[in-house]
């Protein structure tokens, strides 16, 4: 149990550390190595709490739920690392950062990691907030880091609608604890998820359903549900790419983690309004809409934002639908679309680098040019837009199939989205990857390690998923009803 | 609940209420800072308010920062930065006074019905406030929505924060309230050191489709 506490603790302090050493520090070479070493470790912390939770005390809660998060976003922490530490030393050499800048982006990059580990290990909803907060202003503060006017409305948008949303999602945690406190008393034990969902069976269902569509709006702001999405693609497309990367496949999971905490709350409060419809809806809107606003992208970066809105919209419909298969299908999708997402990312962002350009039409040929960028993409568009054998192809059909035996109708308008999605990639694919190749042959410069590992991760959980994963998502399915 | 413990906690939060509405209809950014720093006054006497009711003494510091940061500090960075930028001193709605505080009439009664229905097993006082708090945040959103301006908007931003901390200091007990109030003191700082030094004075809204298309790199 202590070795538990251990690794818990070198989490949230290796990260926090590490940010206050690279905020002095002025190699960026250097901090991009510590940067490095430092998220390796903490991922190694991570894989131990698998082995050995500890138990849940007034700060923390590592449970079979979050503990998959952790893991997958300090998995992802630490690749995204890997690549940026040598993507971003080319942003120096081309003269779009200066080290000062680089310096600040290190420090913060560890920062995000501290924060959103913090809002995944708490046991505490007001302190899950503090530190969603926290997330929120670090990335906001690295998606204007370019300083270019396009950057700086990108980060003032993201901030104004981050900042409401989670203004919004704070209210709601104050009508959590409002709810609580008849029940469990005054003081933190209202704010204290492992006595919430022991007492929640008694909380006044009215407070609490005022209480879930106010989180629903406010994270769900953030997770960049389909009429609160607007800040999403401006953010991913002007900040730098690994924190693109860090965005898609991180952040808004944790995003998606808060709601899924809330709904756990509901769905154990019998004469509470069920918090199921409420999300598959905002889910589907999320997936068509989504899938029809790739068609209009010209910037490559936005169009992957948007699919990531797709794919956020599909993960929580299936969470909304329910039911042992498809929460597995939900959580394996999560897992997927993080791998798949941040590893297209690394590959558009050498991309951009060496065209110098992040326009579609300006990038053509690249399998010609740049063998191994160009197959990376098309692998994984390949992926992303579900086609077999890889990972997003088995959750995808797991579920459209559950939804299919629940509600046939919503299962059609799912797939339809999806097919849409699908023809909008494909056909940006084939301009990108394939024809007459323009632009600059310089080689790429930073890493392909993390493309390829996150892509072989991606190709053999689509072909083989070992038993003890399955038995491990199904028994958080189970936990999740 | 005794009387007059009620009354006053009534009144300073109907308070915040009546001033989020006069922050609604001013035209002119000076005055609006000025409004803002009144409301911002009252709600550091109300959180202070709450502190001796509840006898919670680590209210008295949240009703501090509000006094300090809120009141004083902000409106008076405020000032400076609309000096310097030169940022022009009428405020441009995009909607006219008159449907805006219709609409801000009907946030505030759809408020009063949905927290009063639901929170009747909560306390009177708890009750009445979340209302009250609930009035505020949804009037900042829509100062939010009905503002042009980049000064004004965080106006409205901060002026839904102060519903959410008195909402946070009137619901009894609650932990975390001082650190949630320096999380948002933190947040509002960064965003008027943004719009200083990134010199965001409009919304980056403009007539000409063809800058917003090269803003959303749909230009070819």
């Amino acid at each position: 149990m202590t070795a538990g506490i251990g690794a818990a603790i070198v989490i949230l302090a290796l990260p926090a550390a590490t940010a206050a050493l690279l905020s002095v520090l002025p190699s960026y070479r250097l901090s991009a190595a510590i940067n490095v070493a430092s998220a390796f470790v903490t991922l190694l912390a991570a894989v131990s709490l698998l082995a050995a939770a500890p138990q849940p005390n007034a700060y923390i809660l590592v449970d079979d739920l979050n503990v998959v998060f952790i893991v997958l976003n300090t998995f992802v922490g630490f690749t995204a690392s890997v690549f940026s530490a040598t993507y971003i030393a080319h942003e120096i050499e081309s003269g779009r950062l200066t080290p000062t800048h680089l310096r600040f982006y290190h420090a913060m990059y560890q920062f995000l990691l501290l924060s959103m580990n913090l809002a995944l290990i708490a046991n505490n909803i007001g302190l899950m907030w503090v530190a969603i907060e926290l997330a929120t202003l670090t990335t906001v503060l690295m998606v204007g880091l370019y300083r270019t006017q396009e950057a700086i409305e990108a980060a003032w948008k993201y901030f104004i609608l981050g900042s409401v949303g989670i203004a919004l999602a704070l209210f709601g945690t104050i009508l959590v604890y409002m709810a609580a406190r008849p029940v469990v008393g005054e003081g933190v034990q209202g704010m204290l998820w492992t006595s919430l969902i022991a007492h929640v069976p008694a909380f006044d269902p009215a407070l609490l359903n005022l209480a879930f569509v106010f989180l629903l709006l406010g994270y769900g702001t953030k997770v960049g549900l389909a009429p609160l999405h607007a800040w999403l693609p401006d953010a991913h497309a002007e900040g730098p790419t690994p924190i693109s990367a860090v965005l898609s496949g991180l952040l808004l999971n944790v995003a998606l983690y808060a709601v899924l905490r809330f709904k756990l709350l509901l769905d154990a409060n019998a004469f509470a309004l069920a918090p199921g419809p409420l999300m598959a809806t905002l889910g589907l809107i999320s997936v068509v809409f989504a899938a029809f606003m790739l068609y209009r992208r010209r910037d490559v970066k936005r169009m992957f934002a948007y699919s990531s809105i797709e794919h956020m919209g599909v993960i929580v419909f299936a969470f909304g639908i329910g039911g042992p298969l498809a929460n597995f299908a939900a959580l394996l999708h999560m897992a997927m679309h993080s791998l798949t997402k941040s590893a297209i990312f690394y590959t558009v962002g050498q991309v951009a680098q060496v065209k110098g350009t992040q326009q579609i039409a300006d990038i053509r040929g690249l399998t010609v040019t740049h063998p191994l960028l160009g197959w990376s993409l098309v692998f994984g568009v390949f992926a992303i837009v579900g086609l077999p054998p890889m990972g997003v192809f088995m959750s995808e059909f797991l579920i459209v199939s559950s939804t299919y035996e629940r509600a046939p109708w919503l299962a059609l308008l799912l797939g339809f989205g999806l097919l849409v999605a699908l023809g909008a990639l494909v056909l940006r694919l084939q301009g990108m990857a394939f024809g007459a190749p323009i632009g600059s042959r310089a080689p790429a410069k930073a890493s392909a390690l993390p493309i390829v590992a996150h892509f072989a991760l991606v190709l053999i959980a689509g072909v083989y998923l070992p038993p003890p994963i399955v038995t491990w998502f199904q028994h958080v399915a189970q936990l999740l009803r | 609940m005794k009387g007059l413990d009620f009354d006053v906690a009534h009144l300073l939060a109907g308070g915040l209420v009546l001033i989020s509405f006069m922050l609604l209809y001013q035209n002119r950014l000076y005055a609006l800072l000025n409004v803002f720093a009144l409301q911002a006054v009252v709600l550091s006497l109300s959180v202070a308010w709450q502190a001796y009711v509840q006898d919670a003494n680590h209210l008295y510091v949240t009703a501090a920062i509000a006094f300090a940061f809120k009141a004083v500090i902000i409106p008076l960075a405020l000032h400076r930065i609309i000096a310097e930028l030169g940022i022009q001193r009428d405020v441009e709605n995009v909607v006219g006074v008159g449907p805006t505080m219709l609409a801000g009439l009907a946030l505030v009664a759809l408020s009063e019905v949905v927290m009063l229905r639901i929170a009747s097993e909560a306390d009177v006082l708890a009750q009445e406030d979340l209302a009250f708090a609930l009035s505020v945040v949804l009037l900042g959103m829509l100062m939010m929505v009905v503002r042009r301006n980049a000064v004004s908007m965080v106006v409205g931003f901060m002026s839904l924060e102060n519903g959410l901390i008195l909402a946070a200091a009137g619901a009894k007990g609650m932990p975390l309230v001082v650190e949630i109030s320096v999380a948002f003191s933190v947040l509002v700082a960064l965003v008027v050191i943004g719009v200083f030094l990134f010199r965001i004075s409009e919304r980056f809204e403009t007539v000409d489709a063809h800058a917003l298309d090269r803003f959303r790199g749909d230009q070819r």
